[in-house]
């Protein structure tokens, strides 16, 4: 071995906790990089590369099987143009009543015999294929606490309504189906109410445009019998649908990974720097026994290499795993599959972190190779002069404690790593304060879904038909169901809505126009500007809504529903992101020919959700109406994900942040041991040296605390609008103004909570140094 | 006439299969007495002097001081028995860099609690005994050696302990510094305080104590106490 081998292994081996610190820190630095990088990567058009890796069906046809056979069918996957095709399959459309007689919204049920075929290649997230009748696979947008592995739903509310076993949950970034049985199940759920028909899924050499599609398309219909093909879906509305759902987690992803990756370079520099600039005696007396200038450089880049390469390489094992899970919760968000960690990240981060560990521990070690060697030897024993001295005549005349004003002014004599350490902490603070506003805005964001959403109990003037389209027939009378419900005890509030195709000026093609009546507090969006519909000549719209037909709040609106014309007020603007937010909420008098779908109930508190619509329901069923109370599966997975990430993000850079201050205090301990020892000889108590050296520290996390709290409001009020800029729509004040000041305090003292946690452990370790041998350390 | 130091079988061994560093030995130090522990380097005379400080646990035997068994102590009693009886002087000094003489002065008289305006004006009362008093807002890396000796025997002297320690207190000193502390230790043990003096030196040993052992190898091999008795 020779003499330079010697001196990295001896310089590795005897500062042990230096040398795992470096360790630990790379390792959590380059984990949380490895994780941002990849959650960066995955927020890069997720729907293309899930939907190349799935095969995804570029036209999902839907036939009718009385005008044309399955070998008809099959033979259209072999139409020129036509490179891949998959069924016929049976379909039909049900409206699921979970266990607890909650309604499902309707949902497209297709009967496959497997997961994996040549187009539209299932991702099976948990459970497993239904193999038999009674047996279901849902998409994994519905998997959540009310619906899981197991649970049965029932195909209706009829008494002889077939039982269905959730056995699995699978994904299709087309989405193709809700739900997938066998074959034989599907067929078997036709009856005079269900229609079952033909699903064929298509791709062809030829997609990318609409008009394309549209040749595709021609094409089926000119194979087939007239009248066979009922209707088909684009993947192109699909894309663009995921597309939008995705655009604001993109801020949120960047916000978190820039953070998660400036902090991995300021912790790594700045631990590989102190650990090489501590080092300078040892340097000094390398060079006295004859090592040259590039020798002791070698020696001491080296030396910061070894920890910080196992570092790095168990860091990126380690950002992988916790990667996993969060990509996971990408997939759920981008309804894309098979997400995982690019290996390019894996290299990339790995390399970029050996680059920063070497310039790192190069710049202190040329400093010390250019020292003359006696200056070398000097640097590390001779008494320090002059840095910091002030600090000390000024935090010695404060009202406390002396072993605490001693300790508070023990950062200004390493202003560079004092610096690094603030960053770590403001950094930390920073991530904490923004995870925070975002996991509230994003709550406020679910508590401001539609209101139709929020009813636990809706009435319906007509019973939902079964099959594709599906809809209801309006049998009951409105005037009928109202007296109902208002019969009904237990009723709060209730208000009329209607939901039909419309136009307005400005806008080409239908819009949706929803029209109310009744309580109309109820049914009030969060307002983005302006105040909700209170009666006729009114009208709300979304701010997609505005941007689309360039008008304001005070403007008018020219809109039609039906036959009938009216110019009404736009008096405010909704945080409505429904239907693209291209639809117009106005009073059902301005409209007076139009009858209401659906009555919408509030209760009183302490009335179940359940047992009022099924006794209300014996009465608007008479009517020809149905009452359903709504399934508390209806719950927004992106806002749970979104959460979710928020928490482990932030934690994870909490701690690479503690990790940095752990790294400099261990630093700042050990080149103050014979002081402390000094301080020990002369009666400072254990619990006195703990209180110094968390006071080194307080210092900082105030700081850190005081310059963190404010970035990471300014960040949560930059990223949030560049969110909701994405979805095209403006955010309520409930959004946006998430912090309270209490809130914000306590948010300051988690800079002085990072700090004390990554020196609690050192100042334990210098309260417990024997003083007798810290005053033999020179 | 009252014992201030009490050692009864003492040895300290830091390799369990080795020789012990010291003892194990008997020795009483009684109030107001001079002793010197002279003796070759590696003879134990540091870790009698770590024993009776508090600094170390012996391996067998008590340590009494002032009537505290010290080698009973817990980390937190022993740091308070330190800064409450014993006063430390060093070779090296061991002065704060980035505290002035008058703040190094008071460490002490602070962490016991002591107010600040008492603790400046006791450590003023001892920078005006040894003539320190310029030097007072001045920091320690531009005094002589002999300078930052006194400001260190006033540290060890602000809590009014009953047992002053010094371990080769002239060992870094030029002559002339060393004659200066040598003066102030000898009047320090003429007003009475209680001095146990590690040295080298033999003229210091004989111009500041009333007694002497020399340790060999860890044992007594001559206390002149016992030497004047027989």
């Amino acid at each position: 071995m020779s003499a330079l081998s010697r001196v990295v292994r001896s310089g590795v081996g005897r500062r042990r906790v230096q040398t795992v610190v470096i360790a630990l820190a790379t390792l959590m630095a380059v984990a949380s990089a490895v994780v941002a990088g990849s959650l960066m990567v995955a927020s890069n058009a997720p729907f293309d590369h899930a939907f190349a890796a799935q095969h995804g069906a570029h036209l999902v046809a839907q036939f009718d099987p009385a005008k044309a056979s399955t070998d008809q069918l099959k033979a259209t996957g072999r139409l020129d143009g036509v490179t891949g095709s998959a069924g016929p399959y049976p379909v039909t459309t049900v409206r699921p009543v979970d266990e607890g007689g909650g309604h499902l919204p309707p949902v497209t049920l297709v009967g496959r015999s497997a997961p994996h075929t040549d187009v539209d290649r299932l991702n099976l997230k948990s459970g497993r294929w239904p193999t038999k009748a009674g047996e279901v696979v849902l998409s994994s947008g519905f998997e959540g606490p009310a619906l899981r592995l197991g649970a049965t739903l029932h195909t209706s509310d009829a008494a002889d309504s077939t039982a269905l076993t959730v056995v699995g949950f699978a994904h299709s970034v087309g989405e193709t189906a809700d739900a997938w049985a066998t074959p034989a199940q599907v067929t078997a759920l036709a009856s005079d109410d269900t229609r079952v028909t033909r699903q064929m899924l298509y791709r062809f050499d030829s997609a990318d445009t609409k008009a394309q599609l549209a040749a595709d398309r021609r094409k089926l219909t000119a194979a087939l019998p007239a009248g066979a093909l009922m209707g088909t879906e684009s993947w192109l509305d699909t894309k663009r649908a995921a597309d939008r759902s995705a655009a604001p987690t993109i801020p949120f992803l960047m916000a978190f990974g820039v953070l998660g990756i400036v902090m991995s370079v300021i912790i790594v520099g700045s631990v590989i720097s102190g650990a090489v600039g501590t080092g300078l005696r040892r340097i000094g007396i390398l060079k006295a026994l004859g090592f040259t200038p590039r020798e002791v450089v070698r020696a001491y880049v080296a030396q910061a290499l070894v920890p910080a390469g196992a570092g790095i390489a168990l860091g990126v094992v380690l950002g992988n795993l916790m990667a996993m899970p969060l990509l996971e919760d990408t997939e759920t968000v981008y309804g894309s599959a098979s997400l995982s960690v690019a290996w390019w990240v894996d290299v990339l981060v790995a390399g970029a972190a050996l680059f920063v560990v070497a310039v790192a521990a190069l710049v202190p070690a040329l400093r010390a190779g250019r020292l003359p060697t006696v200056e070398a030897i000097a640097v590390g024993r001779a008494p320090r002069t002059g840095r910091g001295q002030w600090a000390h005549r000024a935090a010695g005349r404060l009202p406390l404690p002396r072993a605490v004003t001693y300790g508070l002014a023990g950062p200004f004599a390493h202003p560079v790593r004092t610096l690094a350490m603030l960053l770590a902490v403001a950094f930390g603070t920073v991530a904490a304060t923004f995870a925070l506003g975002l996991t509230a805005s994003l709550n406020a964001v679910g508590s401001a879904q539609d209101p139709e959403d929020r009813a636990p109990v809706t009435v319906f003037t007509g019973q939902p038909r079964s099959g594709p389209g599906g809809g209801e027939t309006a049998t009951a009378d409105p005037t009928q169901v109202a007296a109902a419900i208002e019969q009904q005890s237990g009723t709060d509030t209730y208000y009329e809505r209607t939901q039909t195709d419309g136009t307005a000026v400005g806008v080409s093609g239908a819009v949706q126009a929803v029209l109310y009546d009744g309580d109309l507090r109820s049914a009030s969006y969060e307002m983005i500007s302006g105040h909700w519909i209170t009666g006729p000549g009114q009208v709300v719209v979304s701010t997609h809504f505005l941007n689309t037909t360039e008008t304001e709040v005070g403007d008018t609106l020219r809109v039609t529903v039906g036959k009938q014309a009216r110019t009404l007020t736009i008096v405010g603007e909704a945080f409505d992101t429904s239907d693209d937010g291209l639809r117009f909420h106005a009073s059902l008098a301005d409209f007076p020919t139009v009858q209401p779908q659906m009555f919408l109930a509030d209760l009183r508190s302490g009335v179940q959700a359940t047992q009022y619509a099924m006794k209300l329901d014996q009465t608007v069923s008479a009517l020809g109406g149905q009452a359903i109370a709504n399934s508390p599966s209806r719950q927004d997975n992106l806002i749970l994900v979104l959460d979710a990430m928020a928490v482990l993000l932030t934690l994870m850079l909490v701690s690479v942040a503690g990790l940095g201050v752990l790294n400099s205090v261990v630093l700042d301990t050990r080149e103050r041991v014979h002081d402390l020892g000094v301080c020990k000889a002369l009666g400072m108590s254990p619990r006195q040296t703990v209180s110094l050296v968390l006071a080194s520290v307080a210092g900082i996390g105030v700081v850190g605390g005081l310059v963190g709290v404010p970035v990471g409001f300014a960040l949560h009020g930059y990223v949030l609008p560049k969110m909701a800029e994405t979805a095209d729509t403006g955010l309520p004040k409930a959004v946006l103004d998430v912090y309270d000041t209490p809130e914000l305090l306590l948010l300051g003292c988690a800079g002085i909570l990072i700090a004390a946690l990554g020196a609690l452990l050192p100042a334990t370790w210098a309260a417990r140094a024997r003083t007798a041998t810290a005053l033999r350390t020179e | 006439m009252t014992q201030v130091i009490e050692l009864s079988g003492v040895a300290k061994r830091y390799d369990s299969s080795g020789a012990p560093a010291l003892g194990p030995i008997d020795l009483g130090v009684a109030q107001g007495e001079a002793l010197a522990v002279t003796g070759p380097s590696g003879s134990g005379k540091s870790t009698l002097l770590n024993l009776v400080a508090g600094l170390d646990r012996p391996t067998s035997g008590t340590v009494t001081v002032a009537g505290e068994r010290v080698d009973q102590l817990s980390e937190h009693a022993s740091a308070r028995f330190r800064r409450e009886r014993i006063g430390m002087v060093f070779q090296f000094f061991n002065l704060l860099d980035d505290l002035t003489v008058a703040d190094n002065i008071q460490l002490p008289a602070q962490l016991t609690g002591t107010a600040r305006r008492k603790a400046a004006a006791r450590a003023g009362e001892l920078m005006e005994l040894l003539g320190i008093q310029k030097h007072a807002r001045t920091y320690p890396g531009r005094l002589s050696g002999g300078e930052r000796q006194r400001v260190a025997v006033a540290r060890a002297l602000v809590n009014r302990p009953a047992l002053l320690l010094a371990d080769e207190p002239t060992g870094a000193l030029d002559s002339a510094s060393g004659h200066d502390v040598r003066e102030l230790l000898v009047d320090l043990h003429r007003g009475g305080q209680t001095i146990v003096l590690v040295t080298h030196d033999p003229a210091l040993a004989e111009a500041v104590a009333s007694r002497t052992i020399h340790l060999v190898d860890g044992h007594l091999a001559l206390d002149t106490q016992a030497e004047a008795v027989r």
